[in-house]
């Protein structure tokens, strides 16, 4: 197949995932829409590498999954705290942190 | 031996300042002693000096190097020569007499410890003026007697006028000090020294326009501390100091050191015609502006302030002439040095029987009241007139011939000058001591006591023969000879035919002043109908008012509008730029809305410029 | 070592003092008055054991620090830092006594705090005067801001938050400058030695191209005048001044601004003798108006602290003009000069503050009548004032004297347009002495202002002495300073110019 494709099917997944970011509300929504970013750029690693024909694009993938990993328990410790004091996940309403 | 001339009232000076209350109860006879002393010391060095040798009389005395930094060698020497001998003697006779006096003088005044110390530091510095081997050395004393007369001056700290005269005095000096300054840096530069001897000895190698910048700006010098044109208008305000000093440093020592500074440096002064020049229009300015001030004065001081300016003209005018004219310069001085000091202690004395009133409208028919400072006043008053046989005669007539040598113009200004002295002096005479009494309700008259009389009365007799003494016995022109230089004039009017002139001048004048005041009653308001001449001097020929126009408004202009320009535009620059960085941070910082998506759009929109612009590169 | 020790004195001071519980006031008092007369007879000691016959470093010491970028702790002192030294370790006891009580006064931060701020200062103003690896002489630069800043910012007047972030940023951009200029100039020393060099002695020697010379001299010429401080960069000075605690003002104006004209006469002549030649008219200029600048300011000013902030910036002016005119005369004077601007406003800061806490107002127009209450304070503050304003018989009046001497030899207009200042010095301070201390006294000025302490006297008493036993005996401080400024006019290859007529035999 095109390898070509695979870059197309991560640039889709990546702008679904900006597109999520930027329009739900809810916390848990715009999490996962950072994850599906993450994956299509692990999409367009694996790729390269297996156009390239070098490991260093698989070894790029692995430490994104990793970050991921991290960032998944981070994220969902912060975000279920949030939930339970302010009894919401909109992240709109997370607006302390201004100026 | 010489320092210990210095030392001693010096180290009376400290102890009194450093003593404290401690010393008040013996204060004024520890100054009177170590000046007393000085005397002593200075009238054996005198004597010892007669003793020898012309050619052995000029001593020196190398305490230690002072100051080294490459060719700028400065010893800290003393010299003691025929010059400065005379000085030593009028400075320490003259100021034990005042010391005695002010024993009765300030004998109330709860500060009379701190005032003999003043006056103890005042001869120190002098003798030290009069003493130094170099200009530098002279500079410590020039300034030394500077702050002394300062402090005095201001001695009356309360009242405003007598500070402001004190700070007056001091600023009015330094400009001259100006001078001083660049007089002996353009010796060092020119002659890489500064010591008498070296500049007396290398002046002749100088180029002459170098030689005339230093004659001028030692002039400036000499026309700050002897209150001459145009730097005169300290004078008048420092009668606000107590009467002793007015009488010790404003009459008898401290204001001719311009004079004494102008002799020192003959050898500068003999090349240079145009700095000569610039010395005498200086003294015939001075000579008949202080009289012609002296004419209006109501105020016994002043009257006797615009008589010392005028007298000090004379000094420096016969200063200004050159070799014909330096030794009468001298001669007069020490003559002036006498009366005058006699003429302010009489003051005083006044003074001290009127509940310090100076209005001498206020006066009036002392003579019986207060006869020994009437007679010892009246010698004085003869002496400074130019009566033969009396002290002031000698020297002045001197003055007047060779000043007629010289130029004819100079001669009739000193002829002039010596007219209008007698006018005024009589004026001063008539209206304190003759007429009918004018007195205040409550004054009551009476003479002062011994210990003031005394002094008035030594210094009467210095009026009396001080001139021909030392014109007779101690022939004081071949005396000075070997340190000033001394030429006969080549030419002038015979002193057989201008005695007689002068006399008849002089006359003329106390006999018009004698109409108009002894004869007359005084009104005891001074008129204010008078002419603008009469207003003129009373407002000290408007010197005061030109000082303001020109140096006091504009300054304080220039400090007020420099201030602004600090404060807004220097400052206001800085803080503008440190407002500007603020106000930008300001509204930068509205960009922090706190809407996650907001900066998740900003990071999209960076992302996507960043690719945009990798592309448009590549391209 | 013996100079690494002088710097270990009042560190070891500072630490001791700060360590102790709050509550010992007393106790942290005595003990830093104790390390700081310690650190005095070390610097004594330092300037007895100089070789007055060479004008080099002495008591040199090096080791290696970084020496990948070619960074040594190098000390060494000439007769000039040597000089500054004692001046400042003199001032240093000076300001503790005087200050014995700002600490409680300001109402704020610790007593023992104050104290060890100041000890910590004098280490590092021994680690400026001394260091002679430019890069570790940067490191002090700096790291004298921070005990300044807490001593004004933390003891300061109502206005100190202000003052102080004002000082800090004025000096810190200031030293960035130089910190740019200063890597340049371990650039340029790699390229022509291969191997970067911070060490001053090398330096001295280097052969820069005029074009570098002139850009590098810039970048340190504009730290030292920020610090100096030169009309128009003077502005923080004034404010600091005002804020600050009297001993802290003593401290800064007297010893911490010396370091912008100890660098420009220790540094920037030798290191960049082309460009300080280039420069030379340009700063002679700026020197002459910040003589009158300041002195016109001075006349201007209502508060006390300010007045005499700018009475400070119209001496800094002389000091600049004699280093510039590279005579001998003006660069002695100047080093001179520096050394007796420390005692003589430090006296009149002290006296200043000690008729402003009495009277609790700088305002010139709130007292008056002084003397009348307080004679003996009175004529503390006048003779002060007088050796403010050079009078003869000071020390002040020498140096003045041989800058512009100095000055005449090279430049006589502005030898003579300076000489004009001390016209205007005897009007500030003689005007300021008429306001505020003759006159009748108000009721406030005889209910408040009382006679000056034993104390206060004991405080204030060794500069006064100092300033007039210098002004007779001035040999003492010139055969320390003169050998080193002979070797800084070898630095930079001038000569004193010979005096139009030669006599033999004359002049000594």
């Amino acid at each position: 197949m095109n390898p070509n494709n695979y870059l197309i099917l991560a640039a889709i997944l990546f702008t679904i995932g900006v597109y999520g970011v930027l329009v739900r509300r809810n916390a848990i929504i715009v999490f996962m829409s950072v994850e599906l970013m993450l994956n299509a750029a692990n999409l367009a690693f694996v790729a390269a590498a297996r156009n390239t024909g070098t490991l260093d694009g698989l070894v790029v993938a692995f430490f994104v999954m990793v970050v991921a990993a991290a960032e998944v328990v981070v994220g969902l410790a912060i975000i279920v705290t949030i939930f339970r004091t302010r009894r919401s996940a909109s992240i709109d309403e997370a607006s302390l942190m201004k100026y | 031996m010489i320092a210990a001339l210095i030392g001693l009232p010096l180290l009376g000076a400290t102890v009194l300042l450093l003593g404290g209350r401690r010393t008040n109860a013996w204060g004024h006879f520890l100054a009177v002693a170590m000046s007393a002393a000085s005397f002593l010391l200075g009238a054996f060095l005198f004597i010892q000096m007669v003793g020898k040798s012309e050619e052995e009389r000029e001593i020196g005395q190398h305490l230690f190097d002072w100051i080294s930094v490459g060719a700028f060698q400065i010893p800290f020497g003393l010299h003691l020569d025929q010059l400065s001998i005379v000085f030593v003697l009028l400075i320490t006779g003259v100021g034990t007499l005042i010391h005695i006096y002010s024993i009765g003088y300030m004998e109330h005044d709860p500060n009379r410890r701190r005032f003999f110390a003043y006056l103890n530091l005042f001869v120190a510095a002098m003798l030290l003026l009069v003493l130094a081997d170099n200009y530098f050395l002279l500079y410590v004393g020039w300034e030394g007697v500077g702050l002394a007369s300062y402090l005095l001056i201001s001695f009356y700290q309360q009242k405003p006028s007598a500070a402001t005269a004190g700070k007056k005095a001091f600023i009015v000096n330094r400009v001259g000090d100006v001078g001083l300054s660049l007089a002996i840096m353009l010796m060092f530069v020119t002659f890489g020294t500064v010591t008498f001897e070296g500049v007396d000895a290398a002046v002749a190698s100088g180029s002459s326009s170098t030689v005339t910048w230093i004659g001028l700006a030692l002039l400036l010098a000499a026309c700050g501390k002897s209150a001459q044109f145009p730097l005169q208008s300290w004078l008048l305000d420092a009668m606000e100091g107590p009467t002793p000093v007015s009488a010790l440093i404003h009459a008898a020592t401290m204001v001719t050191a311009g004079v004494y500074l102008i002799v020192r440096a003959h050898a500068i002064f003999d090349l240079s015609e145009t700095a000569r020049t610039a010395v005498v229009i200086v003294g015939a300015i001075t000579l008949l502006l202080g009289a012609f001030i002296g004419t209006a004065k109501d105020d016994i001081k002043k009257g006797l302030a615009g008589s010392t300016m005028s007298q000090i003209g004379y000094m420096v005018l016969a200063a200004g002439l050159g070799p014909v004219g330096y030794v009468f310069a001298i001669f007069h001085l020490l003559t002036h040095g006498m009366f005058k000091a006699g003429l302010f202690l009489g003051a005083g004395s006044v003074m001290h029987g009127m509940h310090d009133d100076v209005n001498m409208r206020h006066y009036g028919a002392l003579r019986t009241m207060m006869k020994i400072t009437y007679a010892t006043f009246g010698l004085g008053f003869l002496a400074i007139i130019g009566v033969p046989p009396f002290a002031g005669f000698w020297s002045k007539d001197e003055i007047i011939y060779v000043a007629f040598s010289q130029s004819l113009i100079i001669g009739l200004a000193t002829l002039l000058g010596a007219g209008v002295t007698a006018f005024y002096m009589t004026r001063m005479m008539a209206m304190t001591f003759f007429g009918e009494a004018r007195w205040e309700d409550d004054v009551h008259p009476h003479e002062s006591p011994a210990v003031m009389t005394i002094p008035m009365i030594v210094l009467a007799l210095g009026s009396v023969f001080g001139g021909m003494a030392m014109l007779f016995v101690g022939d004081i022109e071949h005396w000075l000879e070997p340190v000033t230089g001394f030429a006969k004039p080549e030419h002038s009017v015979s002193h057989s035919v201008l005695i007689p002139i002068t006399l008849a001048v002089v006359l003329g004048g106390a006999l018009f002043a004698w109409l108009r005041y002894g004869r007359r009653p005084v009104p005891v308001v001074a008129p204010t109908d008078v002419r603008f001449l009469t207003r003129a001097a009373r407002a000290d020929a408007y010197g005061d008012a030109l000082n303001e126009a020109a140096f006091m408004r504009p300054g304080q202009y220039l400090t007020r509008s420099l201030t602004w320009f600090d404060s807004k535009a220097i400052d206001g620059l800085v803080s503008g730029l440190a407002a500007s960085i603020g106000g930008l941070s300001a509204r930068a910082r509205r960009l922090q809305n706190g809407y996650a998506r907001s900066y998740a759009v900003t990071m999209l929109g960076g992302a996507v410029l960043i690719a945009l612009i990798l592309l448009l590169v590549r391209l | 070592m013996l100079l690494t020790t002088l710097m270990l004195i009042p560190l070891v001071g500072s630490i001791v003092v700060f360590l102790l519980p709050a509550a010992k006031a007393t106790l942290a008092k005595q003990i830093a008055l104790g390390f700081a007369l310690a650190t005095l007879v070390g610097s004594v000691l330092m300037v007895l054991g100089l070789d007055n016959s060479s004008g080099g470093l002495q008591h040199v010491e090096s080791y290696d620090w970084i020496p990948a970028f070619g960074i040594s702790w190098t000390l060494g002192v000439n007769g000039i830092s040597a000089a500054l030294i004692v001046m400042a370790a003199i001032l240093v006891p000076v300001v503790i006594v005087a200050g014995w009580w700002d600490a409680e006064n300001s109402g704020r931060g610790t007593v023992k705090g104050f104290f060890a701020l100041i000890l910590a200062l004098e280490v590092f103003i021994i680690g400026v005067f001394t260091a002679n690896d430019l890069f570790l002489f940067y490191v002090f630069f700096e790291a004298m801001l921070f005990p300044i800043y807490f001593l004004i910012g933390r003891f300061g007047g109502p206005q100190r938050a202000y003052a102080a972030m004002k000082f800090l940023l004025y000096s810190l951009v200031g030293g960035l400058f130089m910190l740019a200029a200063l890597i340049g100039l371990y650039v340029v020393s790699s390229r022509e030695l291969g191997q970067g060099t911070f060490d001053y002695v090398t330096l001295t020697s280097l052969n820069i191209d005029p074009a570098t010379q002139k850009m590098l001299f810039l970048g340190f010429f504009f730290a030292f005048a920020v610090k100096a401080p030169m009309v128009p960069f003077h502005t923080w000075l004034p404010d600091a001044t005002a804020e600050a605690t009297p001993g802290t003002s003593t401290l800064l104006v007297g010893v911490l601004d010396k370091v912008g004209t100890f660098g420009m006469l220790h540094f920037l002549l030798p290191i960049f003798p082309e460009a300080s030649k280039f420069f030379a008219p340009v700063i002679i200029v700026l020197a002459v108006i910040s003589i009158f600048y300041g002195a016109l300011l001075a006349i201007g000013q209502t508060d006390v602290m300010r007045l005499v902030a700018f009475t400070s910036i119209s001496h800094f002016g002389f000091i600049v003009l004699g280093i510039f005119v590279m005579t001998s005369q003006g660069l002695s004077g100047s080093s001179f000069y520096m050394v007796n601007h420390g005692f003589s406003t430090g006296a009149l800061f002290l006296v200043m503050g000690y008729l402003v806490s009495r009277r609790g107002s700088k305002r010139i127009a709130d007292f008056g009548g002084v003397q009348k209450v307080a004679p003996i304070l009175t004529g503390v503050f006048l003779l002060s004032g007088l050796s403010g304003l050079a009078l003869p018989g000071m020390s002040s009046f020498i140096s003045e004297f041989l800058v512009l001497a100095g000055t005449y030899a090279v430049n006589p207009t502005a030898a003579i347009i300076a000489t004009l200042g001390i016209v205007m010095a005897a009007v500030y301070i003689l005007w300021l002495y008429q306001r505020m201390m003759t006159g009748v006294p108000s009721k406030e000025v005889e209910e408040t202002v009382t006679e000056i302490s034993r104390r206060e006297l004991v405080a204030i008493a060794p500069a006064l002495a100092i300033i007039i036993a210098l002004g007779f005996v001035p040999q003492v401080a010139l055969n320390v300073i003169n050998p080193a400024v002979d070797q800084v006019q070898t630095y930079v290859g001038v000569t004193d110019p010979e005096s139009a007529v030669v006599i033999e035999g004359s002049g000594s």
